[in-house]
C-alpha cells in the first residue's frame, strides 16, 4: 500500500541527497575526527563544514554551533546551562505550550529549588505577552520560548520578546525545532541567546540535533567529558549524522522557499476541502501566524485514535492530540491550555506536510476523510446528526 | 502504535450491532466525552428473558468500539443471569487480548452491561460507594479494590491501565499503592467513608445544570455560556455574545452561574472565567 506521509512534524524522510553524503562515513572513511592523522582529520574537516552549513542556515557564526544528539538534548542543555552559570538565579519563565523536551524539564526543575512561570495562550494558541513581561524578575535565570508549536503551528512573536527579554539582562532561549526550515529563522535579526535545531525534523536523520549559542553567552556543559567540540559537550561525534545534518541546512535554505508557496498552498488546500466537507469540524490554532505546512483539525464527537486508525487503512499518518494516542489518559495539553472543549480536543487530528508531498495526495486525503468522520460519528452516542 | 489483535482490528473496522435500540429493556451509560470515552448499550429480551438482541453506542478509540462490539456479541442469546458473570477479563479474551494499557476499555464494557442489567430490574443507579481516590478520573477506592483483586494487579500502572485511576495528576499515587498493599497484605481493609461524587458525575452533573438551568437564562439576555474544562472543583466557563462584552460578566458568573452549580451540584465548586 502506498504511504501518505503527513506527518512531518514528528519526523521526517532523510532527504536522498542527505543520505547520500552520509554513506561514506561509516565503513570508509570511519576516522576520529580528533585524530592527529590525516585519515581522521580528513573527517575533521568534513564537520566543519556541517558546522558552517548549519550556521549559515539560521544566520551564526560556525563557533556558535554546537553539534548535540537531538532536539531535547539542545533543549536540556540550553536551560541547564543558563541556570548552572545563573547560580543564584531561581526563576524560569516559559509556557503552558512547550514541547515535553521543555515543560517536563521545567516541571522538574519545579520540584527541585526552582520556580517556575508557565505563560498562558489564548483561545488561538497565542502567547499572553503582558503575563509574561510581567513576570520578569531579576530572579530570572532564563527564559525559554518555542519559536513554532508542533501541534498548532502557531508562531510565537519571538523577536518582540527577545527585545524585551535581553533589555532586562535575562538570557533568553528558544526551541526552534519545528521552526527552522520551514520558516526563516535569522538569529542576527532575532537575537536569542540560545536556539535548538533537531536533524530529523528537517530531513536528516534522527540522532542528532544541533545548540546555537551566541558568542558571549554564559555556558556550562551538560555532557562533561573529552575535548570535543571546544569542551561544550563531551563524547565522540556522531559523524555521519552530523555531516547529514549539514546537507539538511543547506537544502533547507532552498526548501523555505517552497514551504512559504507550495507546501503552504497544500496545506490551505487540505485544510479548506476538509472544512467544506466535513460539518463540525474547526482549526485549532491561529491561522494569522503559522507554519505553512501544519493544521490542527477538531472533530467533534469523534475520538483521535479511532481516527487515525481508519485512516491508517488507507495508509495515510497523522496524528492526533487525543488522550488515547499518547498511551497518557489527557488529551494534548497544548489543546487543553488554549481552552479547547473537551468534545473537540479528543477528536483533533494534526496534518503536517513537507516538500514531498503531492497535490495527488491531498486530493487523496481529502476523498478519503469525510466517510471515516462520517462512520465514527454514526457510532457515537453524542452524535445528532 | 498500539499492538492490537486482528480480532480488535476486525471489530473495530467492521464493528458488530452498532446502533441503537428504541424499545430496549435495558440501557446503560457509561464514560463521558471529557474523559475520552464512552458507551451506551442497549439490550432487549425474548419472551424467556434472554438477550435477544443488543446493540452499542461508543465514543472512542479503536479498543473501546472494538470492547464494545464484542460485548454485544458475547451477551446475545444469554440470560442475565449468565451475562452479569461477564468479567472485563472475559471481553478481553474474546478479542484475543487487549494492550495493557487498554484494559480500561474492556473494564468500561463491563460497568455498561451491569448498568444495563440494574436499568432492567428497576434498580435506582447505584450511589457510588468509597472514597474518590483519583480525582482526575473519579476513581473510588471501592472500583480499585475491585480490578485488583479481580484482576491480580499489584503495581499503580496497573491499576491506571484498568480504570484510569492514577493516569492524570498522579497526586493519588499513594494512596494506590495503600489499596494495593493492603489487597496483596490483607492486613488492613480500607476503610469505607461517605459517598462523594465521581468526576464523570461531576461533570455530567454541571453540563445538565448549564443547559436546564443556566444557559435559558443567559440566552434571554443575548448570550450563552459554554463549559471548557473541569479541574478539581473548578469549573472553567466561556461567555459568548452579550455575556462576554458585558462588563458586568465577572458578577454574572460570580452571582449566578456559581450559585446554581454550588446549589444544584456541589456547594464546594468554583467558577472561572476563560477568556476568548
Amino acid at each position: 500500500m502506498k504511504v501518505i506521509y503527513v506527518d512531518n512534524n514528528a519526523t521526517t524522510k532523510v532527504a536522498p541527497e542527505v543520505l547520500q553524503e552520509m554513506l561514506h562515513y561509516f565503513s570508509e572513511f570511519y576516522g576520529n575526527p580528533s585524530s592527529m592523522h590525516s585519515f581522521g582529520g580528513q573527517v575533521g574537516l568534513k564537520l566543519k563544514e556541517a558546522r558552517a552549513k548549519i550556521a549559515n542556515l539560521i544566520g551564526a557564526e560556525p563557533d556558535e554551533i554546537l553539534f548535540t544528539s537531538c532536539g531535547t538534548e539542545s533543549d536540556s542543555t540550553a536551560i541547564r546551562a543558563a541556570i548552572m552559570s545563573n547560580p543564584d538565579k531561581k526563576h524560569i519563565i516559559t509556557s503552558r505550550v512547550e514541547h515535553p523536551a521543555v515543560k517536563n524539564l521545567c516541571e522538574y526543575l519545579s520540584k527541585n529549588g526552582y520556580r517556575v512561570t508557565f505563560v498562558p495562550v489564548d483561545r488561538e494558541g497565542r502567547l499572553d505577552l503582558e503575563f509574561l513581561y510581567r513576570n520578569l524578575s531579576d530572579d530570572t535565570a532564563i527564559v525559554s520560548i518555542m519559536w513554532a508549536n508542533n501541534e498548532t503551528g502557531v508562531i510565537f512573536p519571538i523577536e518582540e520578546i527577545v527585545q524585551v527579554v535581553k533589555e532586562r539582562g535575562i538570557v533568553f532561549h528558544t526551541d526552534a525545532v519545528q521552526a527552522v526550515g520551514k520558516v526563516p529563522v535569522d538569529v542576527r535579526k532575532v537575537e536569542v541567546d540560545m536556539l535548538s535545531i533537531s536533524g530529523h525534523k528537517i530531513h536528516a536523520p534522527k540522532g542528532v540535533g544541533a545548540l546555537y549559542i551566541r558568542k558571549g553567552t554564559k555556558y556550562s556543559p551538560f555532557l562533561i567529558g573529552g575535548h570535543q567540540e571546544k569542551g561544550r559537550r563531551g563524547g565522540t561525534e556522531n559523524v555521519a549524522s552530523i555531516i547529514g545534518l549539514g546537507k539538511a541546512g543547506e537544502l533547507a535554505i532552498d526548501n523555505i522557499g517552497k514551504e512559504s508557496v507550495r507546501v503552504k498552498h497544500l496545506r490551505d488546500k487540505l485544510e479548506n476541502e476538509i472544512l467544506k466537507r466535513i460539518p463540525n469540524s474547526m482549526v485549532n490554532g491561529d491561522t494569522e501566524n503559522r507554519l505553512p505546512n501544519t493544521t490542527s483539525i477538531s472533530f467533534e464527537f469523534v475520538e483521535g485514535e479511532a481516527i487515525l486508525l481508519m485512516m491508517d487503512e488507507f495508509g495515510i499518518c497523522a496524528s492526533s492530540g487525543s488522550a488515547c494516542t499518547s498511551g497518557s489518559l489527557e488529551p494534548s495539553h497544548v489543546l487543553r491550555s488554549m481552552g479547547v472543549p473537551f468534545t473537540a480536543a479528543h477528536g483533533s487530528i494534526r496534518f503536517s506536510l513537507s516538500v514531498y508531498n503531492t497535490e495527488e495526495e491531498i486530493d487523496y486525503i481529502v476523498e478519503k476523510l469525510p466517510p471515516i468522520i462520517a462512520r465514527l460519528r454514526e457510532l457515537s452516542p453524542f452524535w445528532k446528526a | 502504535m498500539w499492538e492490537y489483535t486482528d480480532k480488535v482490528k476486525d471489530h473495530f473496522l467492521n464493528p458488530r450491532n452498532a446502533g441503537e435500540i428504541e424499545d430496549a429493556d435495558g440501557v446503560g451509560e457509561v464514560g463521558s466525552l471529557a474523559c475520552g470515552d464512552a458507551l451506551t448499550l442497549y439490550f432487549k429480551l425474548d419472551e424467556n428473558k434472554r438477550i435477544k438482541d443488543a446493540k452499542f453506542q461508543t465514543f472512542g478509540c479503536a479498543s473501546a468500539i472494538a470492547s464494545s462490539s464484542a460485548l454485544t456479541e458475547m451477551i446475545k442469546g444469554l440470560t442475565l443471569e449468565e451475562a452479569k458473570k461477564i468479567t472485563n477479563e472475559d471481553i478481553a479474551d474474546f478479542l484475543g487480548g487487549l494492550p495493557k494499557e487498554k484494559m480500561h476499555c474492556s473494564v468500561m464494557g463491563r460497568d455498561a452491561l451491569e448498568k444495563a442489567i440494574a436499568n432492567y430490574l428497576g434498580e435506582e443507579e447505584k450511589r457510588v460507594e468509597g472514597e474518590i481516590v483519583c480525582e482526575c478520573f473519579g476513581v473510588t477506592d471501592q472500583e480499585i479494590e475491585r480490578v485488583v483483586r479481580e484482576n491480580n494487579l499489584s503495581t499503580i500502572e496497573d491499576v491506571t491501565d484498568y480504570v484510569k485511576a492514577g493516569g492524570g495528576c498522579g497526586s493519588c499515587h499513594e494512596k494506590i499503592q495503600e489499596i494495593i498493599d493492603s489487597i496483596l497484605g490483607r492486613e488492613h481493609p480500607v476503610k469505607k467513608k461517605p459517598a462523594k461524587l465521581t468526576n464523570i458525575q461531576k461533570i455530567r452533573m454541571i453540563e445538565e445544570t448549564l443547559e436546564r438551568e443556566i444557559k435559558p437564562a443567559l440566552k434571554k439576555d443575548g448570550g450563552d455560556i459554554e463549559l471548557v474544562d473541569v479541574d478539581g472543583n473548578t469549573v472553567f466557563v466561556r461567555l459568548h455574545g452579550m455575556c462576554a462584552t458585558c462588563s458586568k460578566s465577572q458578577v454574572t458568573l460570580k452571582h449566578y452561574v456559581e450559585t446554581k452549580l454550588r446549589e444544584l451540584v456541589l456547594p464546594e465548586l468554583e467558577v472561572e472565567e476563560v477568556q476568548q
